[in-house]
């Protein structure tokens, strides 16, 4: 199933990479200023690297919590990273923000985890312990690239949780 | 009866609450209790406003110290009691004799339940604990028809909690080290079972491979729904057929028994998931509270829609149903 | 420090079903051969298996207590029904043996009776240990689980009591409520027609990229490995363990015996009884991972080079 319109990924096809990876450090960062303890629970894992690969777009994005970083690149065949996760990128971004089980996604194989198990689970429970919400925490995301994330964010988010997004808020 | 929800963190404290939870548990994060899981569980400081958030929303909190001490290391979980009394929990649920003797003697006012992990299975053992440690609760083992639910509330001196909802546990409860067999870590020893450390998953062409340690427990092709890599419900060979030799990747739903459970005396409802999501949590426990409340020929609608949130997408009435044997 | 006496062998309870001469015979040459002070006799897997041996428990007990040897009973490790109860509440009221405790139940009503616990009692620490043996337990047989820091620790604070450690054979690794084994032949626990019988030392389950893995015997799963601690008796002995318990496997527990009894009097190599009892019991490969605190399949070899099995 096409879950992502092509008409959405297809700008992120033809979007330098770099200035991708700007709008995604800017969220990154913003973000981790609206949840300094994000990463806490993270414990001896805070040192490794987690990759997130959207199945419907064709990048990668890897997060180091240590360095609190977000890198992104086209996908290829080699990475760097402990461990990855699988899902389609509303999926991915539900999950950041608590809205979806991940158990249940790795039932149904719409998820799939590889690498050091022990980190990505405490990844997971790291995030599902904060208060992310995309949509307030980026609200006051400010500088060029921040009308470009707004919308690409809302309509990932709008057009993936459909319905039930609007239950959520 | 009691709904008694689970939290792995405080986000999911606040879920159950809020979703109407009659008592939320929960443990420290530490080898104290059965789900020691990496990220997972709180800090006193965290138990200390989960637990002034329920009693403000006329919610009670439970505190699982729940597996066996470490020989020489008792104080961490004498600490653990003693810091989780200090907090405000309302009962403490354990499963080591010589913890509910240093609590039954050091805080005899503290209110006591019996761990699923104490594997206290019949009248005589339950009675034990009661008369010894003064507990006040036991959490049944997932090994009982309700049958044998109903015949031991008629002869035991305390109230009976059981398992409703989530995860299922093949093995006696608190009896079990297949995982320390594979992987050293065991969830009497260490809160854990199949630990997330030891587990590798592996693509083989189109299939999903689980590894736990050096075993293969698992073979999914493309498009089977999956379960956690625990060792009883792994796929193995016995003699010439392949196989789920223990129990198939799937959860725990009695609801559907609600009016027996009741009838049999149980007091309180436990939902299984710690180590799950906030969102799961706030699902189960909102349909399930809705489906205590209504009457039983209405429950059905309200609970089918949890099966897709669990294990293989399957569910089981387990032990309570005696064919399941 | 208690006056050091020498350490004992304990054969265990035979945790399969076998056939009612075979467990007859089994126990005669035992009590005629064995160099093993203790026998724990009784069915502790499935109370449905009870009555196989009842026919015998007579003549074995009389043949074993006539050698010399101390007999207990051992009970139920699973008890939900109302009739497994009463049976170990009877058994506690009229046995003139001491019994021993596999379950919760059996603490109840043994309480200020002698008797011992089993490895299927959860130990872990030594205020568990006081607090039982101030029930009346007088030996602790210590899960199989334990790492040898945590005997230590046990054995150290507990001076008065006799422990006990899990020495040889496949080890008891869970129970359940549902029958694997009936179930890997099309049936159920109610209906089992004793199928577990036809394999008198377990069934074995493989991983499906055919690793020998774990071994099923009723409602019991116990390890495919076969614990083995004749390296460690030294170390064990020296912590304060006053004896060793052998679980019988479908082999010559007879020389299984001598081997322990030779390592512990000295008389015998560890590598050289190891060896040894490959050859007694090929059937499985040997493990002693618990005891070094690793994974309970792992063997961990004596030679400075560790290995994993």
């Amino acid at each position: 199933m096409q879950l992502i319109p092509p008409l959405l990924t297809r700008p992120l096809g033809v979007v330098p990479l770099v200035v991708i990876e700007r709008i995604c450090r800017l969220m990154f960062k913003r973000i981790g200023t609206a949840h300094p303890g994000l990463f806490e629970r993270l414990g001896e894992h805070k040192a490794k690297r987690y990759a997130f690969l959207p199945t419907d777009v064709p990048l990668a994005f890897v997060v180091e919590p240590a360095s609190e970083t977000i890198f992104v690149s086209r996908k290829t065949a080699e990475l760097a990273a402990d461990a990855v996760t699988e899902a389609p990128l509303f999926m991915l971004l539900a999950l950041m923000e608590g809205r979806c089980d991940a158990d249940a996604l790795f039932f149904s194989r719409d998820l799939s985890v590889t690498g050091d198990m022990e980190a990505m689970l405490a990844m997971r429970n790291a995030l599902d312990a904060s208060t992310i919400d995309l949509s307030k925490d980026l609200a006051r995301l400010a500088g060029p690239f921040a009308p470009l994330a707004g919308r690409v964010i809302g309509e990932i988010r709008n057009r993936a949780l459909g319905g039930e997004a609007t239950a959520w808020n | 009866m009691e709904l008694i929800c689970p939290a792995g963190t405080p986000a999911a404290f606040h879920e159950a609450v809020d979703a109407g939870a009659d008592a939320v548990y929960c443990g420290f994060r530490d080898e104290t209790n059965a789900r020691n899981f990496p990220g997972l569980n709180f800090s006193r400081e965290e138990l200390k406003q989960a637990i002034a958030y329920a009693r403000k929303k006329g919610c009670e909190t439970f505190v699982a110290l729940n597996t066996f001490m470490r020989a020489g290391a008792e104080d961490i979980w004498y600490r653990g009691a003693a810091d989780a009394i200090a907090c405000g929990a309302d009962a403490l649920i354990l499963a080591d004799f010589g913890l509910m003797a240093h609590v039954a003697e050091k805080y005899p006012e503290q209110r006591l339940h019996v761990s699923v992990q104490a594997s206290a299975s019949n009248p005589d053992a339950i009675n034990f604990l009661v008369d010894t440690f003064n507990a006040k609760r036991v959490v049944l083992p997932r090994t009982l028809t309700i049958a044998d639910i109903a015949r031991i509330g008629k002869s035991i001196r305390c109230e009976m909690e059981v398992f409703v909802f989530g995860g299922l546990c093949v093995m006696a409860e608190g009896r079990c080290s297949l995982s320390s067999y594979a992987t050293g870590k065991s969830p009497n020893m260490n809160g854990v079972c199949s630990p997330a450390s030891h587990v590798r998953y592996r693509k083989d062409g189109r299939d999903l491979v689980s590894e736990l340690g050096a075993f293969t427990i698992n073979r999914f092709p493309e498009g089977e729904a999956a379960g956690y890599p625990t060792l009883c419900k792994g796929r193995f060979d016995i003699a010439d057929s392949s196989g789920y030799a223990f129990e198939d990747p799937v959860s725990l739903d009695v609801m559907g028994e609600l009016e027996a459970l009741k009838a049999a005396g149980v007091s309180a409802l436990k939902i299984e998931g710690r180590q799950r999501g906030k969102a799961y949590v706030a699902e189960v426990v909102k349909v399930m509270k809705a489906a205590v409340n209504s009457p039983p020929e209405q429950r059905g609608a309200l609970l089918s829609r949890l099966r897709s949130m669990s294990e293989g997408q399957k569910t089981t009435s387990g032990a309570y149903e005696k064919r399941w044997r | 420090m208690p006056e050091r006496t020498r350490p004992g062998l304990t054969l265990g309870p035979v945790y399969y079903l076998w056939d009612a001469a075979k467990w007859r015979d089994f126990h005669f040459r035992i009590a005629d051969e064995a160099p093993v002070e203790r026998v724990l006799i009784g069915e502790t897997v499935c109370s449905k298996r009870q009555h196989f041996i009842e026919p015998h428990l007579a003549e074995v007990v009389e043949r074993l207590e006539a050698a010399g040897k101390e007999v207990v009973f051992s009970t139920l490790s699973l008890v939900t029904l109302a009739r497994e109860s009463k049976q170990i509440r009877e058994m506690a009221a009229e046995s003139d043996h001491m019994l021993e405790g596999n379950d919760l139940s059996a603490l109840a009503v043994l309480k200020d009776k002698p008797h011992t616990i089993s490895p299927l009692i959860n130990v872990y620490n030594a205020p568990t240990a006081r607090l039982l043996a101030s029930r009346g337990a007088k030996t602790i047989c210590l899960p199989p689980e334990l790492p040898f820091a945590s005997v230590q620790e046990i054995a150290e604070n507990c001076p008065d009591i006799d422990f006990e450690v899990f020495a040889f054979g496949r080890m008891p690794l869970a129970i359940s409520a549902r029958c694997a084994h009936a179930r890997s032949k099309g049936r159920i626990k109610d209906n089992c027609l004793f199928v577990c019988g036809e394999e008198p030392d377990g069934l074995p389950v493989k991983t499906l990229d055919r690793q020998s893995f774990l071994t099923l015997n009723g409602v019991q799963t116990v390890s495919h490995a076969c614990q083995s601690l004749l390296g460690e008796l030294d170390d064990l002995v020296a912590a304060g363990i006053r004896s060793f318990r052998l679980s019988p496997q479908d082999c010559n527990m007879v020389e299984v015996a001598r081997l322990y009894r030779a390592v512990l009097d000295g008389v015998m190599g560890a590598d050289e009884a190891i060896a040894g009892l490959q050859k007694i019991y090929p059937a499985a490969p040997l493990s002693n991972g618990f005891h070094h605190a690793r994974e309970g399949a792992a063997w961990v070899a004596r030679a400075r080079n560790l290995q994993a099995s």
